[in-house]
This record gives C-alpha cells, sequence and structure tokens, in this order.
C-alpha cells in the first residue's frame, strides 16, 4: 500500500496536520495514488482521528520510540524542516517533502532545508503551497543523497596527530 | 597617588601581556604533538595511543558525534565522553556506539563523566554566562585530572568551558591539548554560537559546508563528514 508519513519531530505544527488531513489534500494524495497517512504529530494540540478521512486510511500518533520503521515503509515523507527528520529521511533513500512553518522566525534549522532543496535533494513548501506542491511534483527529479564520509575525517586526524 | 595608580595599571598591563604572549604561543603549538607522538612512538613498544575527551552534548549533537567517533580506529583509546547532567538519552546512545565497538577490539576503553549544562535551549543570554562560569567550575578540575591528548567537540555549550580548562592545561605549560571543533552539519551559512566562540582557540576547526570555509579561510572542509 503507497503510504505518506509525515513527521514534525518534538515540536508542534498542528497547521501542517490540519492541512494534511483536510478533504482537499487528502484528494491529492489519492489521486497520486497514495492509499495510507502515516502520522506523527509530536506536541501538537491535533491529533485527528483514526476514521476522519474517507479518501485515505489514516493512523497517528505522538511520539516513538524510533521513527525508523515509519520512515522504511514510506514512499513518501512530509516533514517539517527539522534537521534530524530532513536527514533521517534522506538518509533512508526516500523522496522528502519539506513543509516551513512559516510562523516560526529565526529557525536555524532552515538554513539545512534550504541548502538541500537549493541541492535538490529535497522540495519545498509552505502549508499554503503544500496543495498545489503535491499535485505537480515530480518526485523523479530529486537528487540522491550520498552520505558524509567521517572516514575522511579520521584519515586527517590520523595524519595531522602522527597516529599509525 | 596617581603614580602608584599608574605603577599598579603598568604591573597589569605587563600581566596581561604575558598571558596573551602565553596563550599566542600555546596556541600555535599545534604541530608540537605530532614530534611529542613520533619520540614517544619510537621508545614505545610501537603503537600509539591517543586519549580523547569526548564532548556529547544532546540529541542531534549526539548522534553526529558518535558517527565521527566510529570512523576513529582503536588508537584512539581511552575514549573520556563529557555529557550533561541533564541528558538521559546520550548516554544510552554512547554506550550502545561503543558496545558495537567492543566486539572488534575488547582492549578498548570508554569512560563517561557528567558536568552541569553550560546552558539550556532557550535560555537567557545573561544567566548562560552564570551557568558556563559553573561548568567552568567543574570543567577545568575533570580536565586536568585527565589530561586527555585531544578534546573533540560538535557544538553544544558544555564545550566551551572545557575547551577553555584544556586551553588552560597549556597556558600553564602543564600540556598541550590539541583542541579539534567539527561544525554542526546542520549549520551552512552561519557558524553556531560555540563555534564563533572556539574558532579562535581551536587547533583543527572543521565546517560541512563550502559557504563557511569561503567566510572562515582557517576552517577545515572535508566535504560532508557525518
Amino acid at each position: 500500500m503507497k503510504t505518506v508519513f509525515v513527521t514534525v519531530g518534538t515540536t508542534c505544527f498542528d497547521e501542517l496536520i490540519e492541512c494534511i488531513t483536510s478533504a482537499e489534500v487528502t484528494q491529492v494524495l489519492r489521486a497520486r495514488g497514495y492509499e495510507r497517512l502515516v502520522l506523527q504529530v509530536g506536541r501538537g494540540s491535533f491529533l485527528p482521528d483514526t476514521d476522519s478521512c474517507s479518501h485515505i486510511s489514516l493512523e497517528a500518533y505522538r511520539f516513538k520510540a524510533s521513527i525508523a520503521e515509519d520512515i522504511q515503509q514510506a514512499d513518501l515523507i512530509i516533514s517539517h524542516a527539522g534537521a534530524g527528520s530532513c536527514l533521517e529521511a534522506l538518509s533512508a533513500g526516500k523522496p522528502l517533502l519539506v513543509v516551513v512553518n512559516d510562523k516560526l522566525m529565526d529557525n536555524h534549522q532552515l538554513e539545512l532545508a534550504q541548502q538541500l532543496h537549493a541541492d535538490s535533494h529535497l522540495l519545498y513548501c509552505t502549508c499554503s503551497s503544500l496543495t498545489e506542491t503535491l499535485r505537480t511534483m515530480d518526485l523523479s527529479n530529486l537528487q540522491p543523497f550520498e552520505p558524509g564520509q567521517p572516514k575522511n575525517f579520521a584519515n586527517f586526524l590520523d595524519k595531522a596527530l602522527g597516529v599509525r | 597617588m596617581v603614580g602608584l595608580l599608574l605603577v599598579g595599571l603598568g604591573g597589569l598591563l605587563a600581566l596581561v601581556l604575558v598571558v596573551l604572549v602565553r596563550v599566542s604561543l600555546v596556541l600555535r603549538a599545534g604541530s608540537r604533538l605530532q614530534q611529542q607522538r613520533r619520540r614517544r612512538r619510537s621508545t614505545d613498544t610501537g603503537s600509539v595511543s591517543v586519549s580523547v575527551l569526548v564532548v556529547a552534548g544532546s540529541g542531534g549533537h549526539t548522534s553526529e558525534m558518535l558517527r565521527l567517533m566510529d570512523s576513529l580506529s582503536p588508537s584512539y583509546s581511552p575514549r573520556h565522553y563529557v555529557i550533561a547532567d541533564t541528558d538521559r538519552m546520550s548516554e544510552d546512545k554512547i554506550c550502545s556506539s561503543e558496545r558495537s565497538r567492543r566486539q572488534e577490539n575488547s582492549e578498548d576503553q570508554f569512560f563517561i563523566h557528567r558536568i552541569p549544562r553550560s546552558r539550556e535551549v532557550l535560555q537567557s543570554w545573561s544567566s548562560s554566562i552564570f551557568s558556563t562560569l559553573r561548568a567552568l567550575r567543574f570543567s577545568i578540575p575533570l580536565v586536568f585530572r585527565l589530561r586527555p591528548d585531544v578534546v573533540l567537540c560538535n557544538g553544544p555549550g558544555t564545550c566551551v568551558p572545557l575547551c577553555v580548562a584544556a586551553l588552560l592545561l597549556g597556558i600553564l605549560g602543564m600540556k598541550k591539548v590539541v583542541l579539534v571543533y567539527v561544525e554542526s552539519i546542520c549549520r551552512v551559512q552561519n557558524l553556531s554560537l560555540t563555534g564563533k566562540i572556539l574558532y579562535p582557540i581551536t587547533d583543527y576547526f572543521f565546517v560541512q559546508w563550502a559557504c563557511l570555509r569561503d567566510k572562515y579561510p582557517r576552517s577545515i572542509f572535508l566535504g560532508r563528514i557525518v
């Protein structure tokens, strides 16, 4: 079953949760072949009912010890701009759409999401452009995200410190 | 009276000058450790070990740090992890990371130390200064007791008092500790506050985005390393 996983990390982002479960967005998701929607809503005040959507099968929870399994099962991940969530989704090789909370000012975490968007590793929108983005997005344009190379760091340090 | 004041002022100025010269000497002594090591190796059994003090912060910082630690060879031993006393998550992460290491090398040693946190998320700047001073009171005895070869840190506020304590070891001529800082991958355009404070005093300062390398000429850029 084609699944969308929505994650807001440890933040609250009610606007995204309300937007994604609206009839308009779920219809678009359905039209694109997604049948299941899993929501991790964090500290948000809005925890949708499982049977509140007619277009799509819906599951929602606040927190889990690990969201790795939900990420693995997802065909599309929709995330807040948090660095941890972005990196976890991209490292799993999943298509990622970041929805920016434009009501949060001075959020330094935006830096990373914006850069990864500039490098074509993820899609990027706000709640107001979410429907349009989902309707028109082309996931095949996304560039794969290569893992970082800690070995380069280790080699540099070995040389600098005269180890080996 | 004025004369006495001038003499006092002159003395103070001289003291500041001596300390500054000493600090700059310590900061430039980065390569001396390498010579020390070479010497130690030629007299020892042939294997070199580097004791590391690792500052593990919270959440994302700890994950990034453990990815770096995983890449280091068993020569980096013992490894002393310092975590904030209010941090519960990091200890579990460190232990599971070290367990997976242990299977490869049974000689490896690691320890976990706790100190008060310098700055909680969202804490005000003025009260941060006091809590940092408090953290320094715990950092100095710890660093002086462990006398690590290297301090490795990547951003949480706790890095600052620990690096200052390590610098103090050098200033007092007790030991030159190599300070290594790795800026978080989250920092693309601007350094974190900790990064800005530590940039002038670290021996090796790594950034993970080209934009930061261009802004900070002393930094080392090897692409993304976590």
